[in-house]
């Protein structure tokens, strides 16, 4: 990679002074270093420091920088900046109120994830050592809990969009899931009646952009095909 | 102008491991707490821990606190409190298996236990051979313990104040702490906390650095309020090199990669450890593994066209074993360094990656600074645990694994010492007057500066001092003249001028509120390593070199002590190194070799 000048058009928004979005061309001049669309942000925030955007570990750990980037969600730290066709299209992530430029106000998402009780349930008094559970029980939950709830999948869910109230999206299904199969809980029937209901769990319907989407490379649909198998196995 | 209190029992700034583990000890005994964090819990840089946490659990072989405490205290190249890290390493096992009560999805050996795999100086009876004692979920040990005490504390109830940036340290006259002032980020709203506990768990400041593993929120926060309330910081002149960051990326590549099998190799593909600590080899401490890197690579034994980094090969080892225990790392390479660990040996160069020193405590998680010939005095009202504090068990060199594990147990040991204190009862001190005043300047003068310091330039100066004057190996005339330049950065860093004044989450603001943070860190690193005229762990400077008299440039007699940086006038003090363990003999001072 050598010098090049990338072109982006911007979301902004700033409630203090603008009466509406739009959207700003702008250009920045990157370093061969710099690969990742995150270091153009970087760049790009040390010209005009009134761009705004959230960011941490800048290495797809932490979940902070996700956006829409040129139509798709994403991380910014984990998108090479060389292959996205320009100008660049940033917008925050879609269906989720805007706070400003690429944040957004992500209560409705953590209040469905909260709402599956996303924690070990298991009423036994705790042994003095560990709980046993074998290799392939743990391998089990592999793909579950490496979600790392940075909303990509759950905002580019139409059935999210449509009812972010009451479907608990795909991030939330995942860590349900993440529970029902570790053998160490115990409240897999109360989970179940938790997303027994019209909207919860049966919402989705499988357009499965939650998976194209996932930066970690994990796969919600199919943990909710599973949680539906089994609701369907119990009312039989 | 009236700024809104907000009383609470207690208040804990930081949601990364130390923070989110003493919430859990203070929602549990029913104490009204607020938890402040700058980003949303699992976000925060105890996520990015890979290799594993460090406890005497021997579920593959035989293992002993004792070895463990004998490994961190020669790991520290004594320099660590004997007393804190007996009392860690004792701790170490009940605070693992907690983990694994909360969910913590660990991996198994084939009989069920937590799985368990070599690290760097990490050796059983007493420095013989590897031991396994990191406890590990993949190379992800850090993302899944994150999670798995957020998610303890949400079934705990605990309240948190998500993406709020805490201000100031509120002290009265008496030097009471009294809580903070915190600033809502979405609307910059500032709030008081008016407590009766506070503690800090607010992580590490490698962002002085150029070159660091650390995330951009790791600011040193903690380390800055503590200053500006007049708080000595301790052994700050030790900050921690990973031997393997991503080149040019800086990610950082788990020393679990080696405890799997990796080998590090120079440009002639000589494993060139053997060299340098026959021994334990490519797994000896990370100090010792980063000198002899930044060696091979200055005698031009370095990789690549410019010879600057050095390989970290696995490509001996089963691609099912990698995809197994380090899928984290092979996504690593291929983003960062555009390579597949499985074909291709990574690219590698030490990193700046964690701070040994901090705010000065006590292994009950209290505060502590020098009073009246007294040390140890506490500051009432005032704990500190994980990065941010100073205990001291790292002492000049930390061992892999056990910051996790520090975190653990001093967060809970905080967590229990402030429900204790709270429930031997007192009222909220009474605030004084002026408690948001020092805060309210600083945003105030950063909403109206004209024509001040560039807040990016400014920390990139910082950044290149730190590095170019204060890195891997320290030079006497380069410290000498890093300080001088550090205190030239400092003019800048407090005079910032930001464009942005929106009151709608600006991020311009947080960041010139970080760099007076960062600024407070670097200087303290800087003066303090300038101060110390040996070679200790992971401070090594070429005019204390090893010699017959003073083995690797240590010198025990004049400098087997503890530095206090004092912030107010930028003075330095000493305090006695605690040799004394709780129920062991101590463990008798010793050249340091892999």
């Amino acid at each position: 990679m050598s010098k090049r000048t990338v072109q982006f058009s911007i979301y902004r928004y700033d409630p203090d002074k603008d009466d509406a979005p739009y959207m700003q061309d702008i250009s920045v001049e990157l370093e061969p270093t710099d690969r990742k669309l995150l270091d153009a942000l970087t760049k790009l925030k040390a010209k005009d420091d009134t761009l705004s955007y959230r960011r941490s570990c800048r290495e797809g750990v932490c979940g902070s920088d996700a956006m829409n980037i040129n139509g798709k969600n994403g991380l910014a730290c984990l998108t090479d900046i060389d292959e996205l066709k320009q100008p660049i299209v940033l917008r925050p992530l879609p269906g989720l109120p805007v706070i400003r430029d690429l944040i957004v106000d992500m209560t409705q998402f953590f209040k469905q994830y909260h709402s599956i009780k996303p924690y070990l349930i298991n009423n036994d008094p705790a042994p003095e050592r560990e709980r046993l559970q074998s290799p392939e029980d743990r391998e089990e939950l592999n793909g579950l809990y490496e979600c790392i709830l940075c909303a990509c999948c759950s905002t580019s869910c139409p059935s999210f969009w449509w009812n972010p109230d009451k479907f608990v999206g795909p991030a939330g299904l995942l860590a349900a899931y993440r529970f029902i199969a570790d053998t160490r809980d115990q409240a897999t029937n109360e989970r179940l009646d938790n997303l027994e209901d019209p909207y919860r769990l049966f919402r989705c319907h499988t357009i499965m952009n939650c998976v194209d989407v996932c930066p970690k490379g994990l796969n919600p649909t199919k943990a909710i095909g599973k949680i539906k198998d089994m609701m369907v196995r119990r009312a039989v | 102008m009236s700024i809104p209190v907000l009383k609470f029992d207690a208040v804990i700034v930081g949601a990364g491991g130390a923070g989110l583990r003493s919430a859990i000890q203070l929602s549990e005994a029913g104490l009204k707490t607020a938890v402040l964090s700058k980003v949303f819990p699992t976000r925060s840089h105890t996520v990015a821990a890979q290799g594993g946490v460090a406890a005497s659990l021997g579920n593959s072989e035989e293992d002993h606190w004792h070895w463990h405490m004998y490994d961190t205290v020669k790991g520290s190249d004594w320099l660590g409190d004997q007393d804190a890290i007996e009392f860690m390493v004792r701790k170490a096992n009940e605070c693992v298996v907690e983990l694994e009560h909360y969910g913590m999805p660990f991996d198994r050996t084939d009989d069920g236990k937590i799985y368990q795999r070599p690290f760097g100086g990490h050796m059983s009876n007493f420095g013989e051979k590897p031991v396994r004692r990191s406890c590990a979920a993949a190379d992800r040990t850090g993302h899944a313990m994150l999670h798995a005490m957020y998610q303890r504390n949400v079934k705990a109830n605990t309240q948190f104040f998500v993406e709020w940036m805490a201000l100031d340290l509120i002290r009265d006259s008496e030097g009471h702490v009294l809580g903070v002032t915190a600033m809502e980020m979405e609307t910059g709203q500032v709030v008081i906390f008016h407590t009766r506990a506070t503690i800090f768990a607010t992580g590490g400041a490698g962002r002085i650095f150029y070159s660091s593993t650390n995330a951009f929120i790791n600011t040193g926060d903690g380390l800055g309020m503590a200053a500006r309330a007049g708080i000595p910081l301790e052994d700050m002149e030790f900050w921690q090199f990973h031997p393997t960051g991503v080149a040019g990326a800086g990610v950082l590549i788990t020393e679990g990669v080696r405890g799997e099998g990796g080998i590090l190799r120079n440009a002639n593909k000589e494993r060139f450890m053997e060299r340098y600590a026959p021994n334990a080899k490519d797994l000896a401490s990370r100090d010792v593994v980063s000198r002899a890197m930044t060696t091979e690579i200055n005698e031009g034994r370095g990789c690549g066209v410019n010879k600057d980094y050095v390989l970290l090969d696995i490509t001996h080892l089963d691609p099912n074993t990698i995809m197994k225990r380090l899928p984290g790392i092979r996504e690593i390479g291929l983003q960062f360094a555009g390579v597949d660990c499985i074909k291709e040996p990574l690219p590698v160069v030490p990193t700046c990656h964690y701070q040994m020193g901090g705010i000065p405590t006590h292994y009950s998680g209290r505060v502590v600074t020098p009073q009246n010939g007294d040390y140890n005095t506490v500051v009432p009202g005032f704990y500190a645990a994980g990065e941010c504090a100073c205990a001291s068990v790292h002492g000049a060199n930390r061992l892999g694994t056990n910051s996790l594990l520090d975190l653990l147990v001093f967060g809970k040991s905080a967590g229990d010492s402030a429900v204790e204190d709270l429930k031997a009862g007192k009222a909220h001190r009474e605030l004084p007057k002026n408690a948001a005043e020092q805060s309210l300047a600083r945003i105030a003068a950063l909403d109206s500066r004209k024509g001040g310091a560039n807040v990016h330039e400014t920390r990139l100066a910082m950044q290149r001092t730190m590095q170019n004057h204060a890195g891997v190996f320290r030079f006497g005339d380069l410290l000498k003249s890093g300080v001088e330049k550090i205190l030239e950065v400092e003019k800048a860093a407090r005079e910032l001028e930001i464009k942005d004044k929106s009151m709608a989450w600006n991020t311009a603001r947080t960041e010139a509120l970080e760099m007076e943070n960062l600024i407070e860190v670097a200087k303290a690193t800087m003066l303090s390593a300038e101060a110390r005229k040996e070679s200790r762990g992971a401070h090594v400077r070429d005019d204390a070199p090893d010699t017959p008299e003073f083995p690797n440039g240590r010198n025990d007699a004049e400098w087997l002590k503890h530095t206090l940086f004092n912030p107010v006038d930028n003075s330095i003090s000493y305090k006695p190194v605690n040799m004394q363990p709780l129920t062991v003999e101590p463990i008798a001072l010793k050249t340091r070799s892999y």
